[in-house]
């Protein structure tokens, strides 16, 4: 059952087409992400989720209910704020405790809430710490402790790691994510990051101006972008100018610049597709450089020079110019002992998987 | 050298600037009814003379009075101010905002002289201590505004979203969290609002009734060139007081940028 349910959301502010008919079913117990570039309304989706901002048009259900009329204090949500808005001049285990002020609880029942949550947090004994003197990761787990504690619905977290610094980042993405199943409240991300999203969500939905372009888990997402663009945004990948040639039983057959024809399977193509888009995408690791000749016959090997390269020490990243064709590919190698980085302006010899190259809906 | 000239310039200006001020406590402190060097001895006569000065303990109450009430009107509509300000967008806000600063460059005569005719004139109203209030809360209120504009500026606007968030009422966020933070702005503005209005002459010259206020009264004294002594010692006194609870001000306006982690974006000293 979804516990939250999207519908038609539109939201202007003046002449500005914010949301654009957002339609999105969110599952009870998902960590749920909404990724784009900066602009494309994930945030204000956010906000109009918490209650912060009106809908313009359209119907946000939480839990069921309508939430038309209903302020954000009312709402059965909570939020991580980018900034995390710890209140400076309240002690931790206060800020902690503030959403239960109203309930009026037994302080010692408070006080174990308040334990509990900050432990929950790996923060056990930060209670009587001053907010202000806390580091970025540790507001970022007390505002974490001060939202769970009120038990929410869902938990909204607008870019939360974005203030943190890489090592913090990706050590409270994996934390996040525990916590997450730990707790078994919805969450929703949102972040401009699509590593991110793809370590930590059960779904991604990727926005574009207002619009969700894809909703789909990381693996799907990655594999099965249904559009150009949202390929481009996750990751890297290669585009390769493409012309449908004809169908059979099993597959399609496409033929393909720089690397001739390809039979592509029916269960690779964009379910429903009645035309293809006039190019095909490759991941770079969907891409290798080959060393020796083919293992098999079958492998089909073309040749180019390599334009540029980063060095990534685990990783090589290869800009292949592959003959016959005007834009380089990204090709990516794990560096082993047998495979010597090639200098810029070798020849290299290049291979690919058939079966990872993706065909976009006409 | 020209850091020499510049320092040059430098002190310069700033014996211009306070070398009256300091004859103030000199001749405060001096045994003799002339003002004129070379100075004759030290004495805290006068000072003790002011103790004894009726007529100067009712404009003291009166002035304290004007100036604690001022402040607070100030300081109520300076938080307004500078909440509508920082926090809400609406038509015309910019010229707005900029008339109500007006007062803070307008010649205080004029404003003084227009109070009067609409006062007298117009409302047709008795002069008392609530009329100089009237014309003392036009002139600070800019300064309330400028301090709290500053304060609520430096507020991240997550703080109060985040209360509501947790189940507050938006009343309840401004007060609970919103106030408290905003707290050292509205004690530094109270305070150089309170200075302001306590110092104060023109308008309160103009405005006051039967019971003059302290900078008035002492206008009166210096008419009796026997008194001057004791008003130096009383204008001594005011200077430190002023002094004290401008550098409190000043304290707590800072105290309030570092408390919400704001850049310090001026002041008044």
């Amino acid at each position: 059952m979804s516990i939250i349910s999207l519908q038609g959301i539109e939201k202007f502010y003046g002449d500005y087409h914010a949301l654009k008919g957002i339609d999105c079913e969110i599952a009870e117990g998902e960590f749920f992400s909404l990724l784009g570039p900066s602009g494309c309304g994930k945030t204000t989706l956010l906000r109009v989720i918490a209650g912060f901002e009106d809908v313009s048009g359209g119907v946000v259900l939480l839990g069921g209910k309508n939430m038309a009329g209903v302020p954000a204090n009312k709402r059965p949500t909570n939020m991580v704020f980018q900034s995390y808005a710890i209140f400076p001049h309240l002690s931790v285990a206060q800020n902690v405790g503030y959403g239960l002020r109203r309930a009026k609880l037994p302080k010692a029942e408070l006080d174990a809430l308040v334990d509990d949550a900050l432990e929950m947090v790996g923060l056990s004994g930060f209670g009587g710490r001053a907010a202000h003197a806390l580091s970025g990761g540790q507001r970022q787990r007390v505002a974490l402790a001060r939202a769970l504690i009120l038990k929410p619905k869902v938990l909204l977290l607008d870019e939360p790691l974005s203030a943190l610094d890489k090592k913090m980042r990706e050590q409270m993405q994996t934390e996040l994510r525990r916590l997450q199943r730990q707790v078994g409240i919805t969450f929703i991300l949102v972040t401009h990051d699509q590593e991110e999203a793809l370590i930590m969500s059960d779904r991604i939905a990727v926005m574009f101006e207002g619009e969700i372009a894809q909703v789909a888990p990381p693996q799907e997402l990655y594999r099965r972008p249904v559009t150009r663009r949202v390929g481009e945004f996750i990751g890297v990948m290669n585009f390769l100018d493409a012309r449908h040639i004809d169908d059979n039983s099993d597959t399609v057959r496409f033929d393909i610049e720089g690397i001739g024809e390809a039979q592509i399977s029916h269960a690779q193509l964009p379910s429903g597709a009645r035309a293809f888009a006039p190019v095909v995408g490759l991941r770079p690791e969907a891409l290798s450089v080959i060393y020796d000749a083919p293992t098999t016959p079958a492998q089909r090997v073309v040749e180019g020079e390599v334009v540029d390269l980063s060095y990534y020490g685990d990783m090589t990243y290869y800009e292949v110019l592959i003959d016959g064709t005007t834009t380089p590919m990204t090709i990516s190698m794990k560096n082993l002992a047998a495979r010597p980085v090639l200098e810029r302006g070798a020849r290299a010899r290049v291979t690919w998987d058939e079966g990872s190259l993706v065909v976009f809906a006409a | 050298m020209r850091g020499g000239w510049l320092r040059i310039y430098a002190i310069t200006y700033l014996v211009f600037l306070y070398l009256p001020v300091i004859l103030l406590p000199l001749f405060a402190f001096n045994d003799g009814t002339v003002m004129a060097f070379p100075l004759k001895g030290f004495t805290t006569q006068w000072f003790v003379q002011l103790a004894g000065i009726e007529a100067l303990h009712g404009a003291l109450l009166n002035s304290v009075f004007i100036a604690s009430v001022t402040a607070a009107l100030s300081v109520l509509l300076g938080i307004c101010a500078a909440r509508a300000s920082t926090r809400f967008r609406f038509p015309f806000k910019a010229p707005i905002m900029g008339a109500i600063m007006v007062p803070l460059v307008l010649p205080e005569i004029i404003v003084a002289v227009s109070l009067l005719v609409v006062v007298v004139q117009v409302l047709d109203l008795p002069l008392s201590a609530w009329t100089v209030i009237a014309g003392h809360t036009l002139i600070c209120t800019p300064f309330a505004i400028a301090i709290l504009s500053s304060a609520f500026q430096g507020l991240d606007q997550s703080f109060e979203e985040a209360a509501i968030d947790l189940g507050e009422t938006r009343w309840g966020a401004f007060k609970n969290i919103i106030l408290p933070l905003v707290s050292p702005g509205i004690v530094a503005s109270f305070l150089i609002c309170f200075t302001i209005s306590l110092d104060e002459f023109i308008i309160a010259f103009f405005l006051t009734g039967a019971e003059p206020t302290l900078p008035v009264y002492i206008w009166g004294q210096l008419r009796f060139p026997t008194k001057i002594p004791a008003v130096m010692a009383l204008g001594t006194l005011m200077l430190v007081a002023s002094l004290i609870i401008l550098s409190v001000a000043e304290y707590y306006r800072r105290r309030g940028v570092a408390r919400v982690g704001g850049k310090d974006s001026g002041g008044f000293l």
